[in-house]
Order: structure tokens, then C-alpha cells, then sequence
């Protein structure tokens, strides 16, 4: 076979290969939305499950993932933001900030089964939460603490040294330095980091099994002890388990796609928010 | 008899004009230098005769660019068989990461021969014409990375010469390697000129003024002034060509 | 003043730098910690103890000899190391079909004499008795008190059936077999895949088709695995169960399938940013001697960027490896040693989310998934070590 001829069949291999990659996701994301889209309504967003989860809506499971959201980000923000600055302001490229990557990338590496055993040991059980948003949070920002980590600390790579260097120059200490200048300049990607953390923790399913997650509550949490459904959870339950399954696929398309929208939204604002101020920042 | 002839070639990356109207013919078995201030277009002249150039998004080509008398920028000349004919020596040393043996055969083997026997024999023929076959004779499965920079740039000129090209370009070959091994590459390069055409560019004019037959001066994209190395410098006819060479710029 | 504060804010710095050690740290401690009663834990089930006859030699009967037992497919105790004697099960309530009623007493005070009697009394005899009635200090009775779970039986055994009785069966070696099955599977379909797409980008793809393809890849890595889970069950279960004729269609290979899809996206990222990392250079002295594009991707820039691509792959079996969703959803979740693609397979990760919410807390189940926990724990950072040095040799290579 002529070399020519062994690179023309390469080629549209690959080719094909990545159309192939683009219907998957496609194929994947059509059937959800059309088998979905019907289900959409007011009352699906914004009323209780009824009727052994056959009719009704989804509002508790969207409140639950909510406040799970908000409590792990309470909990993997301000420390994930600050290992980063340790690891990339003070320590920069010593052994320490080797030893801090490595084991950032371990725990990244842990998967999230072992984050909801993990949770379930010390949170529920030793700490004595029960089943609450509490526990489920403090798993939930446990598993989210590499990636913002490392968003946040691409980020702060992202800054040139020269910015630091001036910053010295005037006088400044190392704190103002990254008060003033380091985190302002890195802020947009931070940002892009976090959403990207929040969106990776709102679809998370193992982790809040045994720590948070309720089969059914019709109603709304009242404090941070308090049990609730999410959105990942309460698709797993209407698609596996209950007496009839063909009756709450409709709900379970519903949810899928609310899940899937909820994901995609916040997925996007991130790449959102990174191109405009990559563009903002370009003349520099 | 001219090998390499060009005739008003304009070439553009994007927006910028980065070749203009150069036209200027090569003669066979000689060695013809190019030198210029950076950014002048010499090297971006000499890519045009490999076509390197094409690997450039955005790029645009006017004018006739031939070889051995064919439009090499014809829809059907095949790239590939140009670049065999048509051999690259670069400005860094670009070793693969392979055996000293595998890095010479390389050039064999893409273009399908499989026969043992002939590799061996080019490959020690393409390492004595590059003047390194008796430093490396007894590593030939050694790492390309084991050599020294200026063995490694001649190891690039032996896996250019075992395709066998017709003509030779040399980007700078000698900027990123220390006297010694410089003076190394000059007499190489006057020993190869009986085999083959060679053009080099060169930052350095002691250069240019020690291997060439002819010199062609480049500044801001135009072809200043091309003729015999030596009335080039000792008698410009340009005073472009004289301040440059005089070193009052660039 | 100044300097006190940027001192505090470096220390507390210090201690947010630390945390990932100390998740860590916390993690390992309490997956072992609340595993670790498993192999002090008695074979059967809480509340019972095995009684044996005095002449009977054996000291220990593994939890898998136990059901072979009950379920007589080991009839004689010279199998399992004791005398040339019929094994003759013996459940407490047998007891009745020996005494009448009222010999055992009002309140049952004279059971355990009465057990101890027919134990003494049969040199064959395996008793599961209640603890409550337990004949102690019964001349001819012999309490097996120190037969705990051990570590053979558990890492080699074949058998995970936690609600058996009387001895509960913990063997992982299907679970583990199976999880290694699935995933490997998934990156033998999802490896030459992935490369593809990854050469595609990073050698072939221009402007927009690039602009297209990337963000697809990215928004298939942000699809909530429950979500790819769902469409396995709804989409690929039948699809599976119809192309090959099955009786059911959540198989090993249903879920290799979808978790290959979910390994894309990292597969494809790590390959590209490797192939694209090979110096001009290196593609340029390629294609100066007459090599065409193709040949200088397989032969130059595919072996340059072997060691990212070889660490992309391994992540990838990291991730299938510690997915719980898919593998819950549409394997089929039945813990047999895997024979064949098609057949259903447990993985570890979906054992421990289907169980441990109805195994009591410190019970022996609720030990035993803990030590499943340390086995993925273990297995995923050994993975991930891996990944961690192939990748350095990338970046110690070079000139």
C-alpha cells in the first residue's frame, strides 16, 4: 500500500472517529431533551413529588441540590482557594509545594464512593450529624477541594511575575502583593474554576448516599441537620427502584433533563465568563 | 546550469508581506548563502524550497518557483517526493528521540524501503559523508541524545544526505554550536558541494564569505542584491549591501 | 503590627496547604478504622456460636466451608481437616426432636444442658447454637470461640452473599474480578477511540471544526455519571439485550460501553495535550526527509508523547474503576466470577452503594464494605501512582 494511500485511509478514520464523538453526545443529549421536554412544566419545577413519585414535581430534589451546592462550596472555597495560595505564593517550588501537588492529585484520584463511605464514618456517624446537609456538604466540599485547588492555582499561574516583581518594588509586603495584585489579576479565572467545581459537585450521586440523600421528603429542609432529596439521587431512585418503573420513566426523563440543564448552565457560564475576560485582558 | 530558479515570488503570512519579488537561480553543485538582518525573509526564502512553508496556516504564494526546471508548487507535485529531493538541515539540532542507527534510517524506511543490507550500507555511507562515522561507529544503538551539539547537527546532515537529495538547505546550522564544531560544518559543507547544491542562511557573514560560491543579501523582504561571494564583498554594488556589511546595522 | 498579621495569615495559609494531606490522612484512618473489626469477627452470624464435639480436632471452619456444609457438598470432616467422621449439621431447634417440651424447664433454663447432651453425645455433630443458650462448661462440648473471618477467606473467596446464613459468605474475589473486567473492557473500547479523536485534534482539526469538537468533549466530561447510568439503563440495557439475544441486557459489557464513553473525554484531553507538546522540531526533521503527515504522527509524534498517552490511558482506568453509578445502574449487579462479556458482573463501587445503607452499623457487613472501601482506595491509588510516574518521564525526556 502506497504511503500516500495509508494516510488518505488514516485520516478519515480519525475523521470519523471524531464525528462519531460529536454523536454520542448528541445522541445522548437529544434523547434526553426530547424524551424530557414534555414533562417540563411548572408544576414539575416547582411542585412536591405525589403519588409513590409517579406525578407531581421535583421542587424538594431542586432545593436539596441547591443547598448542597451552596454548603460544599462553603466548605471547598475559601480552603481550596487558600492551599492554592500557599502552594503557589509562598512555597512555590519547593519540596513542600511538590508534596501539596501530589497529594492534591491523590485525593482527585480517590473515587467518590470512597468519599461517601468516608463521609458516612465521619461525619454521620463519629460527629454525630445524622443524615444531613451538613454531613453531605462537608463530603460534597471534601470532594470538590482538588479541583478547586487546581483551577485556582492555574489561575494564579496565569499571573506574570513581572506583576509580582512591581508590586515589591513599591514597597509592598507579600500579602498586600497578592491582596492587591495577584488575586485581582487571577480573579476571572478563580471564578471559571469554582463554577467549574460547583458543576462537577451537582451531578455528584455517591458521595451523598448515605450522608444526605433522602428517598422521599416532600418538604422543604428547615435547618442544616435536616435531610433532603437532589436532583442525581432521585433520578437513581425513580429509574431503579419503586413498584413501577415504566410509569416513572416520564419523571425520570423530567429529572434527567433538568439535571442535565442544571450541568450544562452552569458549565457554560464558566467558559462564559473565561472568554470575556480573556478578552478583556488580551490587550495586555 | 541553474537548479533552483525563482521568478518574483511574493509570499504573505496572514497580512503580512513577508517575501517581495524575490527572483534569483541557484547553481548546481555550488553553495549559495543568504544573509540578511533577522526577520529579512532569508529563512522564510529558503522554506519556500521544501515548502515548509505550507505547514503555515494563513500563507500565500505568488510568483514561479522552479526546480530542475518544474513548478514545485504545482497541484500535482507531490510534497513528500519534494522533500526527498529537496533535503533540510535546521537551526537547532533536531535529533529524534531514537538510536543513532534509527535516526538515519529514518528517512529510509518512510519512504518504504525495507532491505536490511542497503540501510546498513546507507547509513554508514550518510555518516561518513557527514564526517562522523569514525566517532560513532561503535554506537550506532546509542541514544542521538548521548552526542554532543555539534555531532547531533551532523548526525541531522547524515540523515538528510541517506535519502540521497539533490539539493541540501541549511537554516543557520552552525548558530547553536561552539567554534570548533563550527569550523566542523564549514568543511563539511565544502566537501559535500561536489555531491550536492547546497544553499545555506547565515547569520554570520565570515561565514557566508568563508562556503560560498555566491551570496544573495535579503532586508525587510526584498532580495537586495544577489551575486559571486566575493565581488559581494569586497565590491557591493549597493549601499545597502555595504553598510550591512560593514556592520552599521543589523 | 504588620508583620504579626502577614505571619498569622502564612500560618493559617499553612494549614489550608495541609488539608488535602489531612483529608487524606482522615480518609485512610477511618476506612480502616471501621473495617478493621472484619478479621476479629466470627465466621457466623451475630448472636450464634458453632459447638462441636470434645473429640473433634478442627479449630477453625472457614465461612465457605460453613454453607459447603449446610448445603452438604462437604459431607465427612476429613475434608476440612478433621477426623474420618460424617459431618452431621445441627440447628438449636433440632434440640426439640430429641426431648419433650417440658424437659427444658419453665423458662427454657435446662436448653443448654439439654444442647450440650446431644453435642456430647455425637462426635459428628456441628451445633449452630444461640449464644443465650450456649452449653458452657458442658463436659464433650468444645465452643469454637476463636473461629473469626480470615483474610484467605475474604481476599479468595468466591462467594459475596452477606445475608446467608448461618455464616454470612464475604468472598471478593468475584467483586474485584469483576470491577477489573468492566473497566478493562471499557479502555480496550474506549483507548483506540480516544486516540483517534486526539490525533484528530491535535494534528488534523482547523478552526471550527475545532471549536466544535472541543467543547462537545468537554460537555461530555460535565454529564452527571447518574445521567450516563440512565441512558445505559434506558437506551443501551435493551439495545444490548436485543443485538445479542440475552435474557437480560445489564451485562459487563453494557457497562464497559458507557463507561468508555465516560473515559473519552479524559482520554482524549491527556493524548492531545501530550501529541501537541512534540517540539516543531521533531515534526519538521520528519517531514523535511520526505515523510508524509501521517507517518510522522505514528512514528514520530505518537512514540514522543507515548509516556502522556500511556498515563492518559491509566487514568482512565482509574476513573472506570472508581464509578459507582454506571456500574450500580446497568451491570446487573450479580457477583459472579465473569466468564464471559455478557455476563452480569458487581463491581466494588456498586456494592458498597447498593449495600451499605441496609447493612447495620458495625455489624459485620458494615466491617466488610469498609475493607471493600480500603481494597478501592488501594487499587485507585496505586493507579494513580502509576499515572504520576509515567507522566514524569515525560517531562524528563528531551534534549
Amino acid at each position: 500500500m502506497s504511503k500516500k494511500l495509508s494516510q488518505q485511509i488514516a485520516f478519515w478514520i480519525f475523521r470519523i472517529l471524531g464525528v462519531f464523538v460529536v454523536g454520542i453526545l448528541l445522541w445522548i443529549l437529544g434523547f434526553i431533551i426530547y424524551n424530557g421536554i414534555g414533562v417540563i412544566s411548572f408544576e414539575f419545577i416547582f411542585d412536591a413529588p405525589r403519588d409513590g413519585m409517579l406525578k407531581g414535581g421535583i421542587f424538594p430534589a431542586i432545593v436539596g441540590t441547591f443547598c448542597l451546592i451552596v454548603g460544599s462550596m462553603i466548605v471547598a472555597f475559601p480552603l481550596g482557594v487558600m492551599s492554592a495560595i500557599y502552594t503557589n505564593e509562598y512555597v512555590r517550588d519547593g519540596k513542600i509545594s511538590k508534596f501539596i501537588r501530589m497529594m492534591t492529585n491523590n485525593l482527585g484520584s480517590i473515587p467518590s464512593i470512597i468519599f461517601g463511605l468516608f463521609g458516612m464514618a465521619l461525619f454521620v456517624n463519629t460527629m454525630s450529624w445524622g443524615d444531613s446537609i451538613l454531613a453531605g456538604s462537608f463530603t460534597l466540599g471534601l470532594l470538590a477541594l482538588p479541583l478547586v485547588i487546581r483551577t485556582t492555582e492555574e489561575a494564579l499561574r496565569t499571573v506574570p511575575d513581572s506583576l509580582r516583581v512591581g508590586s515589591y518594588a513599591l514597597g509592598a509586603s507579600k500579602l498586600q502583593t497578592i491582596r492587591y495584585v495577584t488575586l485581582p489579576a487571577a480573579f476571572p479565572n478563580i471564578v471559571t474554576g469554582l463554577i467549574l467545581s460547583v458543576g462537577r459537585v451537582s451531578g455528584e450521586t455517591a458521595p451523598i448516599l448515605f450522608t444526605v440523600a433522602a428517598y422521599f421528603l416532600p418538604k422543604l429542609p428547615s435547618s442544616v441537620f435536616d435531610q433532603v432529596m437532589a436532583l442525581p439521587y432521585h433520578l437513581y431512585v425513580i429509574s431503579t427502584s419503586g413498584t413501577n418503573l415504566e410509569a416513572a420513566r416520564p419523571m425520570a426523563y423530567g429529572t434527567a433533563l433538568v439535571l442535565i440543564t442544571l450541568v450544562l448552565i452552569i458549565n457554560f457560564s464558566a467558559s462564559l465568563i473565561r472568554k470575556h475576560f480573556s478578552k478583556k485582558l488580551g490587550g495586555h | 546550469m541553474n537548479i533552483v530558479e525563482t521568478k518574483d515570488v511574493n509570499f504573505y503570512y496572514g497580512d503580512f508581506h513577508a517575501l517581495k519579488g524575490v527572483s534569483l537561480d541557484v547553481v548546481k553543485n555550488s553553495v549559495t548563502a543568504f544573509i540578511g538582518p533577522s526577520g529579512c525573509g532569508k529563512s522564510t526564502f529558503l522554506r519556500l524550497l521544501n515548502r515548509m512553508n505550507d505547514l503555515i496556516p494563513d500563507m500565500k504564494l505568488t510568483g514561479k518557483c522552479l526546480i530542475n526546471g518544474k513548478d514545485i508548487y504545482d497541484k500535482r507535485v507531490d510534497v513528500d517526493e519534494l522533500r526527498k529531493k529537496v533535503g533540510m538541515v535546521f537551526q537547532k539540532p533536531n535529533p529524534f528521540p531514537k538510536t543513532i542507527f534509527e535516526n538515519i534510517a529514518y528517512g529510509l524506511r518512510v519512504n518504504g524501503i525495507k532491505d536490511k543490507e542497503f540501510i546498513r550500507n546507507r547509513v554508514e555511507e550518510s555518516l561518513k559523508g557527514a564526517a562522523l562515522w569514525e566517532e560513532v561507529k561503535d554506537k550506532l544503538s546509542r541514544s542521538a541524545y548521548d552526542l554532543s551539539g555539534g555531532q547531533q547537527q551532523r548526525l541531522c546532515i547524515a540523515r538528510a544526505l541517506a535519502v540521497k537529495p539533490d539539493i541540501l538547505l541549511m537554516d543557520e546550522p552552525a548558530s547553536a554550536l561552539d567554534p570548533i564544531s563550527t569550523s566542523k560544518i564549514e568543511e563539511l559543507i565544502f566537501t559535500l558541494k561536489a555531491e550536492y547544491t547546497i544553499v545555506i542562511v547565515t547569520h554570520n557573514m565570515q561565514q557566508a564569505a568563508r562556503v560560498s560560491d555566491s551570496t544573495g543579501f535579503f532586508m525587510l523582504g526584498e532580495l537586495i542584491e544577489f551575486s559571486e561571494t566575493r565581488k559581494m564583498f569586497l565590491n557591493p554594488s549597493k549601499e545597502q549591501t555595504q553598510n550591512y556589511i560593514t556592520g552599521r546595522f543589523g | 503590627m504588620r508583620k504579626l498579621v502577614e505571619k498569622i495569615v502564612e500560618k493559617i495559609l499553612a494549614i489550608s496547604g495541609a488539608m488535602t494531606t489531612i483529608v487524606i490522612m482522615l480518609v485512610v484512618i477511618f476506612l480502616f478504622k471501621e473495617g478493621f473489626g472484619l478479621f476479629n469477627s466470627p465466621v457466623i452470624e451475630k448472636g450464634y456460636a458453632l459447638c462441636v464435639n470434645e473429640v473433634n480436632p478442627v479449630e477453625h471452619i472457614g465461612s465457605a466451608a460453613i454453607k459447603k456444609i449446610y448445603n452438604q457438598h462437604i459431607e465427612n470432616w476429613s475434608e476440612i481437616g478433621g477426623l474420618n467422621e460424617k459431618i452431621i449439621p445441627f440447628r438449636y431447634d433440632d434440640v426439640f426432636q430429641h426431648y419433650k417440651e417440658e424437659e427444658f424447664g419453665e423458662n427454657y433454663e435446662k436448653l443448654p444442658e439439654k444442647l450440650g447432651e446431644v453435642i456430647a453425645g455425637s462426635p459428628g455433630i456441628l451445633a449452630f447454637i444461640p449464644e443465650e443458650y450456649l452449653p458452657k462448661n458442658v463436659k464433650g462440648v468444645k465452643i469454637l470461640d476463636g473461629n473469626t473471618i480470615n483474610p484467605n477467606d475474604f481476599f479468595l473467596g468466591v462467594e459475596w452473599i452477606p445475608t446467608s446464613t448461618p455464616a454470612p459468605q464475604f468472598g471478593v474475589l468475584p467483586l474485584i474480578l469483576g470491577t477489573l473486567w468492566v473497566s478493562l473492557v471499557a479502555i480496550l473500547i474506549a483507548t483506540p477511540l480516544g486516540m483517534g479523536v486526539a490525533i484528530y485534534l491535535s494534528e488534523l482539526a482547523q478552526g471550527k471544526v475545532r471549536d466544535i469538537l472541543k467543547p462537545a468533549i468537554e460537555l461530555l466530561a460535565g454529564i452527571p455519571s447518574v445521567v450516563y447510568g440512565f441512558f445505559g439503563l434506558v437506551v443501551l440495557v435493551p439495545l444490548v439485550q436485543k443485538t445479542f439475544s440475552l435474557s437480560v441486557g445489564e451485562t459487563a459489557f453494557t457497562g464497559s460501553v458507557i463507561l468508555a464513553i465516560m473515559a473519552l473525554p479524559t482520554i482524549i484531553t491527556v493524548a492531545e495535550d501530550a501529541m501537541r507538546s512534540t517540539p516543531r522540531a521533531m515534526r519538521e526533521a520528519s517531514l523535511a526527509l520526505g515523510a508524509t503527515h501521517w507517518q510522522t504522527i505514528y512514528k514520530v509524534v505518537i512514540p514522543y508523547a507515548a509516556s502522556g498517552i500511556s498515563a492518559a490511558v491509566v487514568l482512565g482506568i482509574g476513573r472506570a474503576i472508581g464509578e459507582t453509578m454506571v456500574a450500580l445502574m446497568v451491570t446487573g449487579n450479580a457477583a459472579i466470577i465473569p466468564k464471559t462479556l455478557f455476563s452480569p458482573v458487581r463491581t466494588i463501587p456498586a456494592t458498597i452503594a447498593a449495600e451499605l445503607g441496609e447493612a447495620p452499623h458495625g455489624g459485620v457487613h458494615y466491617q466488610a464494605l469498609f475493607v471493600l472501601g480500603c481494597v478501592l482506595f488501594l487499587i485507585t491509588l496505586v493507579i494513580s501512582i502509576t499515572a504520576e510516574l509515567i507522566s514524569k518521564r515525560q517531562h524528563n525526556k528531551g534534549l
